[in-house]
């Protein structure tokens, strides 16, 4: 046979493919990161502007850039409900995953189905003058297959739902994933998510909802409903923004 | 290298209709299912699909001399792989919006039956430019077809064709009633399966002989 097929070729051969190929790979994810991470934080910033009813779907990032200025971003550290100066490089997800930062949930605490959540969580304020208008969390929980991500904007009543908007999801397209569908969103603001004690009691139910305390489930997606709900119990709860929604009625933020 | 034009064009056309990958030889069918729920996902994933199998045959033709027989599949693997890759990451980049909804398919890609068949069937034994023009064809059978079905499932399963409303949805207040199934993956299996026969009722040397 010819020389192709000698041990030493071979060798030669996978060793220069993949030093090749993992320059070339590695050149593009770098060269390109920059961009992939305006992009994501453009997103972050369009769905909050959605959630709160600062904008339609779209818009370009000149305009989001600007309007998001109304937009304060802080951190709030969820045990106590109080706003804390933002740790260095704070993301929420690279802190949930961390032990140092993160708080393990198991059994019954873990209601949204998330493991581990960081022990800070970012919150965003819209204010009209010097008055709080609206709150924005960031809530996320497990569905059917997937974690499901959304910001849930309220009033300072911290009851009152301005608008709600899941921006990540992996669920059943048609199904669970029209939990993304604008139509079924628009339902949610001015229902009551919470009760006069303050406790989460928004539930998703079949057939249509009867009172403000109730939305619409998705047919066709129970499983993905009841994720819904248990994000919005855990979030809204003790172990989630509880303390801090008490403070925000306390008037204290 | 000898370049005979009549052979060009055919390697180039054939897979549309003729030899057409997904309809005739049924490779590709999961990204097919997948995929197709809106017109403009199946738009870029059939243009991710055309550039990643037009480049390997490209790049494996080239060095299809040098490969060593015994790790070819390795070879082929590790180019569609890096190839996929920057696909994934440039659709990352500049198209965002439509990348989240592809998801993990653009890296399926990788095991796409369509991809890997090309190289080892066709650029191993050819000269870099007909293999070019080979998976160049190939994709364009891939993406013909699941264009047809983009268009089939969003329109009649949402009224719209790249999320412009063409039939007004009751949903929406107007007329027409949204066949949800085929919203649904499965109802690709129909499609692909009417679309099939359809081709082998015009084409009658596709049908296949009795057992």
């Amino acid at each position: 046979m010819s020389k192709k097929e000698s041990p030493m070729k071979t060798i030669v051969v996978a060793v220069v493919l993949s030093l090749v190929c993992s320059i070339v790979v590695s050149f593009a994810a770098i060269q390109l990161k920059p961009q992939q991470e305006l992009n994501k934080e453009l997103d972050r910033k369009r769905n909050i502007l959605i959630a709160a009813g600062l904008l339609e779907q779209g818009s370009t990032q000149s305009e989001i850039d600007e309007l998001f200025k109304q937009v304060e971003t802080k951190v709030v550290d969820l045990s106590t409900g109080e706003l804390v100066e933002p740790p260095k490089d704070f993301t929420q997800r690279k802190f949930a995953k961390d032990p140092e930062t993160n708080k393990v949930l198991e059994g019954k605490a873990d209601i949204a189905g998330i493991k581990k959540r960081s022990q800070l969580a970012n919150v965003y304020f819209v204010r009209k003058g010097q008055q709080l208008d609206t709150i924005i969390l960031p809530v996320h929980g497990y569905g059917l297959w997937s974690t499901m991500y959304g910001f849930l904007a309220l009033e300072p009543d911290t009851t009152t739902v301005v608008g709600f908007k899941y921006y990540e999801q992996g669920e059943t397209s048609g199904l669970g994933g029209e939990i993304e569908n604008p139509t079924w969103l628009a339902q949610w603001p001015g229902k009551q998510v919470l009760n006069e004690q303050g406790e989460p009691v928004i539930k998703l139910v079949k057939g249509s909802a009867q009172n403000e305390h109730q939305v619409d489930g998705l047919s066709g997606a129970t499983l993905t409903s009841n994720g819904v709900e248990n994000t919005m119990v855990y979030w809204l709860g003790e172990d989630g923004f509880g303390p801090f929604l008490e403070r925000v009625r306390a008037g204290e933020i | 290298m000898a370049f005979d034009k009549q052979e060009a064009k055919s390697v180039l056309f054939s897979p549309i209709f003729n030899n057409n990958p997904i309809a005739l030889q049924v490779l590709g069918i999961c990204s097919a299912l997948a995929v197709t729920s809106k017109l403009e996902t199946a738009l870029v994933m059939s243009l991710a699909l055309t550039s990643v199998i037009a480049l390997s045959n490209l790049l494996i033709s080239m060095i299809r001399k040098q490969i060593p027989s015994s790790i070819r599949i390795i070879v082929q693997m590790t180019i569609i792989a890096s190839l996929v890759i920057l696909v994934d990451q440039v659709l990352k980049a500049y198209a965002y919006e439509v990348s989240k909804q592809l998801s993990v398919f653009v890296g399926l890609i990788i095991t796409n039956c369509i991809v890997m068949g090309r190289a080892e069937a066709y650029a191993m034994k050819n000269g870099p430019f007909m293999s070019f023009l080979d998976g160049l064809g190939n994709g364009l059978g891939y993406s013909v077809l699941l264009i047809v079905v983009g268009i089939i499932r969003e329109l009649l399963g949402s009224g719209e064709l790249l999320g412009y409303t063409i039939l007004p949805s009751t949903a929406n207040g107007g007329w027409y009633e949204t066949n949800g199934m085929l919203v649904l993956p499965a109802s690709s299996f129909f499609i692909i399966g009417f679309l099939i026969w359809a081709l082998r009722v015009w084409k009658k040397d596709q049908v296949e002989d009795k057992e």
